[in-house]
């Protein structure tokens, strides 16, 4: 055969496996239509994901303990596969594997990804399922990001609002006072002054630029000044107002007039993390999280931070993750990844709520989160109680944020093209980090321009 | 004529046994095809065709994929994103290639015109070549701190003002390409020293005679006879410095003011942070047209200097 011939018939053999290949996409999910099955007791095999890495042996042993609990519990039910790769929510690998069939049954998803997987179809409905859950009626506002049109598509498992986390000792040696954290952007920037008056490497008030982190940030600012980055019906940009130029003039005041921010750029969540793990930065925006976060990812010296409450906050940007099922589940699947979720994430005195182990193992016990009921249910009250009754913390290092952020509204990421819409938003926070002239109205009038025109092509 | 006289079923006999000889003949190289031939297609050629089918489609990898047309093109051309990185890869490449063309060029004449020292000096200028990228580029993080950065410390020795290197879109791009550079300039430098090596020094001891210079040999006797080396190695270095992406990702994130996002950076965005897999693949697909061109460019050269 001549060489040409035969890469004719290589190229149309390609050509047909792609084909063929690509059909396997064809199969409509499993759980689309179908109803929940008859007998909750057959036989169902599921894979799980977010064990702990082997680094973490502590809350790997425990998780361990609790997949042979589960299955003892229900005897029908085989967790049949369990990964643990990190982070448990890897965009890069997410759509891959649900294309081979080989996401898990139960998959973590953090709070800025849920409205895509939602508007695009990769996660269960699981509306029919829900009211299984001894614990559903109980949730807090939380779960409200995991519907769309009355129907509900996932759980939280862990949720919170912002706050500004700040390192007492640090506060100390600039002669501020660590009990009486700033209250208002004013106190903040007075105290960010004074802290980078400390000398060469000290930073007052640490923030994101890129990465999308630094539109994620310039939203929680917003929302705490009571703005809001989208309309209400989703179709425009809503940040080009006061409050936004506010967000952007207290950076590049602190940054340029004060200099207290340092010149050093944070392009991704770690990079922030590391510099206030260092033991040299002041202040930065985060949630109750970001102090065990600290002291577990970060080798930060735990008893040196504390959270309070997000200055000035009118609506404070709800954080955290939750699990959701894969769409290829069957019914059967779905309900005992459900019971999974409810074991593991949910009940009080179990899985993760389980304090009197906890304690026992030297993990912290005390951080007011997960704060997933309201204060006033069964379940409420019971995750308070024996999470008062087990703290190994002090209850300080949160209490300015508890009583701070008491009756503040949170408020959820903007819409499924949040992502998108932070990238646009990198730009302002970079450009007044970053130059000195930067005209914010300028900024933000271009980037509401932008915002607007991606989300009128998503339309 | 003897082939006349042969009967026709007999001629018809003959056919199959050519190709079974043909066939016989080849079946060695076939056999040493087929590893390389099943390598590509699963792993080049078939991502290739899915990237066509997939741009051109809109799939969740759950329900069916609908065809969509050109929208996935047209949601990548409204991206306020989509000009400033071709710009900035454009750039990118530009400055790239004046750096990392030249200096491993320049390099590589030094290195061949040296008497000692000569293989320690190539380890030194290899070296780089044998770290792992994401940790040259680290290095290079630390490097360009503004504030207790090596650079910054180098410049205030010389009492000069400091930079603010990765920090400033005016200075952001030209220090992903010093990265960039100091990364892969090892690999050209040895390319072109073994073709250096090749040229026969008889050339260089009738110009020494004639009076010749070294820019001189350089200019009548290196360029001329590493031609097809540098020109290659020109074409090679658009198709890898267009597809930048590790610089901008692990350095800058695309910033400051967007001054480092690069079309793969893009791609990678549209992909893996937006969800939108097809959007991706459109882009990419634009990218791969592109290098088509310099790709074909590059066949036909080595195609003639090899014929």
């Amino acid at each position: 055969m001549k060489p040409r011939n035969l890469s004719i018939v290589l190229a149309a053999g390609l050509a047909l496996a792609a084909a063929g290949c690509g059909s396997s996409d064809d199969g409509a999910a499993a759980s689309k239509s179908a109803a929940p099955s008859a007998n909750p007791n057959a036989p169902v095999s599921i894979s799980v994901n977010c064990e702990p890495p082997k680094t973490n042996k502590v809350q790997r042993t425990t998780f361990e303990e609790d997949v042979a609990a589960f299955q003892k519990l229900y005897p029908n039910i085989t967790v049949s596969k369990v990964t643990d790769a990190f982070p448990c929510y890897d965009p890069k690998t997410f759509e891959p594997k649900l294309a081979s069939g080989d996401l898990e049954t139960v998959f973590y998803v953090n709070f800025p990804n849920v409205g895509r997987l939602i508007e695009s179809g990769q996660a269960a409905d699981i509306s029919s399922y829900v009211n299984e859950l001894k614990t559903f009626p109980d949730y807090n506002s939380s779960l409200d990001l995991f519907k769309k049109d009355g129907k509900v598509y996932g759980l939280p498992t862990d949720g919170y609002g912002m706050g500004l986390v700040y390192n007492k000792d640090v506060f100390t040696k600039a002669g501020l006072d660590p009990n009486t954290p700033p209250k208002t952007w004013a106190e903040v920037q007075a105290a960010a002054k004074k802290i980078a008056a400390l000398g060469p490497g000290y930073v007052g008030y640490g923030e994101y630029s890129g990465g999308n982190t630094g539109g994620w940030h310039f939203t929680a600012s917003l929302y705490g000044r009571g703005g809001s980055v989208i309309s209400d019906d989703g179709k425009k940009a809503a940040f080009n107002t006061p409050e936004g130029k506010a967000v952007l003039q207290n950076l590049q005041q602190m940054r340029w007039t004060d200099n207290s921010m340092g010149s050093q750029l944070y392009i991704e969540w770690p990079a922030l993390m590391k510099a206030m793990a260092g033991g040299k930065m002041g202040m930065m925006l985060g949630a109750p999280d970001v102090l065990i976060s600290l002291r577990n990812d970060f080798g930060g010296k735990f008893e040196n931070y504390s959270v309070t409450a997000q200055p000035e906050a009118k609506a404070l940007l709800n954080g955290g993750a939750g699990y959701m099922i894969n769409p290829k589940a069957t019914p059967d699947q779905i309900r005992a990844g459900l019971k999974w979720i409810e074991y593991e994430f949910l009940t009080p005195g179990k899985g993760q709520l389980d304090y009197v182990r906890a304690k026992g193992q030297d993990l912290t016990v005390g951080q007011p989160y997960p704060d997933l009921y309201g204060a006033d249910t069964p379940s409420g009250k019971a995750v308070t109680d024996l999470r008062a009754a087990n703290a190994n913390i002090d209850a300080a290092q949160f209490a300015g944020w508890v009583e701070g952020s008491k009756g503040i509204s949170p408020k959820p990421e903007p819409g499924p093209y949040a992502q998108e819409i932070y990238a646009i938003l990198d730009t302002p926070m970079s450009a007044v980090l970053t130059r000195k002239d930067a005209n914010v109205d300028q900024l933000l009038s271009d980037a509401e321009a932008k915002v607007n025109s991606m989300l009128a092509s998503k339309s | 004529m003897t082939t006349a006289s042969i009967p026709v079923t007999n001629r018809r006999r003959r056919q199959p046994s050519k190709l079974r000889r043909s066939v016989r003949r080849n079946l060695t190289a076939y056999g040493f095809l087929c590893g390389a031939l099943i390598c590509f297609a699963f792993f080049s050629w078939y991502p290739m065709v899915r990237q066509v089918i997939l741009s051109f489609q809109k799939t969740n990898f759950v329900d069916a994929p609908e065809w969509v047309g050109l929208k996935n093109f047209r949601t990548v051309f409204s991206d306020p994103a989509f000009a400033p990185a071709w710009i900035n890869t454009a750039m990118f490449t530009l400055l790239a290639l004046l750096c990392g063309y030249v200096i491993p060029f320049i390099t590589a004449i030094v290195l061949n015109e040296l008497r000692h020292a000569r293989a320690y000096l190539r380890f030194v200028v290899y070296l780089p070549v044998m770290l792992p990228p994401a940790v040259g580029v680290l290095l290079f993080q630390w490097f360009y701190n503004p504030d207790y950065g090596l650079f910054n410390q180098v410049l205030g020795f010389f009492h000069l003002p400091g930079l603010q290197w990765l920090n400033s879109s005016g200075t952001a791009l030209i220090s992903l390409v010093i990265v960039s550079t100091w990364m892969n300039m090892g690999s050209g430098t040895l390319i072109y020293l073994a073709a250096l090596q090749t040229i026969p020094s008889e050339l260089y001891e009738a110009a020494e005679l004639d009076g010749a210079g070294l820019f001189k040999r350089i200019r009548h006797i290196t360029i001329p006879q590493t031609k097809l080396i540098l020109l290659v190695m020109l074409l090679l270095q658009i198709v890898a410095t267009m597809q930048v992406f590790i610089e901008p990702y692990l350095l800058t994130g695309g910033g400051p003011e967007n001054s480092t996002v690069t079309v793969v950076y893009l791609m990678y965005q549209y992909a893996f942070n937006f969800g939108s897999l097809n959007a991706g693949n459109a882009l990419g697909l634009m990218l791969m047209l592109v290098l088509m061109v310099f790709s074909a460019i590059y066949l036909r050269v080595s195609r003639d200097n090899t014929v």
